[in-house]
């Protein structure tokens, strides 16, 4: 039996319609219920629907064997884990955004909104550049607006939100996909089915592309 | 008899010692505190990068031991022809986990440190496979070489920045990855397909081997592969030989070991419980002129593997007053011990203590 943990909301569904067209369909997912686990027996795989933020610790803990979860995570909490495809689906980027009258000159510490502080600090270490982070954990589009901050550090995907507040996107960091991973003692004891379900995926990613 | 009275843990901890006494590994008991300056210069090696230190009243500023091994290097003699061989069972203090608090971690292991050769190398390995199958017939003992991936890297390109995004790649079995890594630096696609091959292989040791001898990248390369082919050869005959599989995405830190690494997992536990390798690099760095290898097992992971909950603390539970005469409650308690039953002898019923059977006098 493998497990799978899905992330929450639109990403998840459509993850799960990918996995069910490789083969492990399992409908009771789809019956609108306050059910946490859905299991087909037949097909040897149980899904459950975790906070998106939340898979890569069900996938290092060994409670699921593996799971899908944005770039975005993986690079901010590091978890141990086996990141075996790219889905290519949910697709956004991490970018640094501010008011569109911001000039960045160096001159002082750059205060930096966000909720991913990993990744922000990372990303001016490799610039050696100053910064004072300020951990928010939403709508980190606030802060440069009420000058909390001079940037921010955050996923946009359309930049629509971005602007209607009169910010825009200053610098690309990284793109951002869902990404299948798998716990690395469960990918050791179950080698041969996790193979199978991400060679399955491939190929479903490669038909999209 | 004692037997049932040890934990889980306990139980695979006393089996390991007996285990490596078995082979000549001597027991090696060490001091809770190190001074700060031997893992100071020697961080990187270290798994976690916090280490709780103290000044003793002399003015020296001293560290609980987060490792073993780097106290047992010091204490090794280097002279020609000597070999060290020894094992342990410490507590280590470490930060662990996401909320980066300190640890007490259990960890028994053993390290062989001199003029290494084959054979050394065999047995440690082979003394791993005999651990895992202290602890669990479900385990799988994985092994890598260091030698082989630093040598196709170098090959491909000498650029580090490269190579330490390349290895970060291996060893998350991200081929998708690699392609994207290999696209910035301008590497060829025979290259990049070599490459995406390797970060796919692993299984049993002769399908990696007979993968690995077709690839011709360089002398060193080949000198790793016929080095894992003679390991192979002499661990064909271990019992647990098919519970053994060559997976690269086992990556030590490449500043320390060289050679052969191992990692080794239990069914039931989500995360590595034995971890080692050649460090013959540390040992250079620590000034000693000689080769050493060694693994430790994790056994405060084990617990998770002990599902066996009792469903008493006490077999009888004696209720006594304060006119109960002394010498009568002796006997009544040392008759039921004779018997074999655990006794709790209490004046009132303690409300949390699960018995089995309750006698009053």
């Amino acid at each position: 039996m493998i497990n799978v943990a899905l992330p929450k909301g639109r990403l998840g569904e459509k993850v799960y319609q990918m996995f069910a067209k490789c083969g492990y369909e399992c409908p009771s997912i789809l019956e609108n219920n306050r059910k946490l686990i859905f299991e087909n027996e037949e097909k040897g795989v149980r899904y459950f629907w975790v906070k998106p933020s939340d898979v890569s610790i069900y996938v290092e803990r060994g409670a699921a064997d593996i799971g899908v979860c944005g770039k975005d995570i993986l690079l901010e909490y590091e978890p141990d884990v086996y990141e075996l495809l790219d889905l290519n689906i949910g697709k956004c980027r991490m970018a640094v955004a501010g008011k569109k009258d911001f000039f960045d000159d160096n001159t002082k510490t750059l205060k930096v909104a966000t909720k991913f502080v990993n990744i922000a600090k990372k990303y001016y270490q490799g610039k050696c550049r100053d910064i004072d982070i300020i951990k928010l954990n939403g709508s980190i589009e606030l802060a440069p607006i009420l000058s909390l901050s001079d940037v921010i550090v955050d996923i946009v995907e359309t930049g629509t939100t971005l602007k209607e507040n009169n910010l825009e996107v200053k610098e690309e960091i990284v793109p951002i996909s869902a990404r299948l991973i798998a716990n690395k003692a469960s990918f050791k004891f179950k080698t041969e089915e996790i193979e199978k379900i991400s060679r399955l995926l491939e190929e479903q990613v490669n038909i999209n592309d | 008899m004692i037997e049932k009275y040890l934990k889980g843990e306990e139980r695979i901890v006393l089996a390991l010692r007996s285990l490596y006494s078995k082979y000549g590994y001597l027991p090696y008991k060490m001091n809770k505190f190190e001074e700060y300056d031997l893992y100071a210069k020697n961080k990187d090696f270290l798994v976690s990068d916090g280490i709780i230190t103290f000044t003793d009243i002399g003015g020296k500023l001293l560290a609980l031991k987060p490792d073993v091994t780097l106290s047992i290097i010091k204490n090794a003699s280097d002279e020609k022809g000597a070999k060290n061989k020894v094992y342990y069972s410490e507590n280590v203090y470490r930060i662990s986990g996401a909320t980066r608090e300190y640890k007490e971690i259990m960890q028994t292991g053993l390290e062989c440190i001199g003029d290494l050769t084959l054979y050394d190398t065999y047995e440690v390995i082979s003394l791993a496979g005999k651990s895992l199958g202290a602890i669990s017939n479900d385990y799988v003992l994985e092994i890598s070489h260091m030698g082989i991936i630093s040598a196709l890297l170098d090959k491909i390109s000498s650029n580090e920045k490269f190579a330490n995004e390349a290895i970060e790649c291996i060893e998350k079995k991200s081929t998708h990855t690699i392609k994207a890594v290999c696209a910035e630096y301008g590497i060829s696609k025979e290259d990049t397909e070599a490459l995406c091959d390797f970060c796919a292989l692993h299984g049993t040791p002769s399908h990696v081997i007979s993968k690995l001898e077709n690839m011709d990248v360089s002398q060193e390369f080949s000198a790793c592969v016929e080095e894992l082919k003679s390991i192979d050869a002499l661990l064909r005959d271990d019992e647990g030989y098919d519970k053994i599989q060559i997976d690269f995405s086992l990556l030590n830190d490449m500043n320390y070991y060289n050679g052969i690494a191992i990692n080794g997992f239990v069914n039931g536990v989500c995360e590595c419980v034995l971890f080692g390798g050649r460090y013959d690099k540390l040992l250079d760095k620590m000034g000693k002129g000689c080769e050493g290898v060694g693994f430790a097992v994790y056994t405060d992971l084990l617990t998770s593997l002990d599902n066996s909950t009792s469903a008493y603390d006490v077999d009888t539970l004696v209720i006594y007053s304060k006119e109960t005469d002394a010498s009568v409650l002796k006997k009544t308690v040392e008759k039921l011990v004779s018997e074999g039953k655990s006794v709790s002898a209490q004046m009132v019923e303690p409300q949390k203590l699960r018995f089995k059977e309750k006698i009053e006098i």
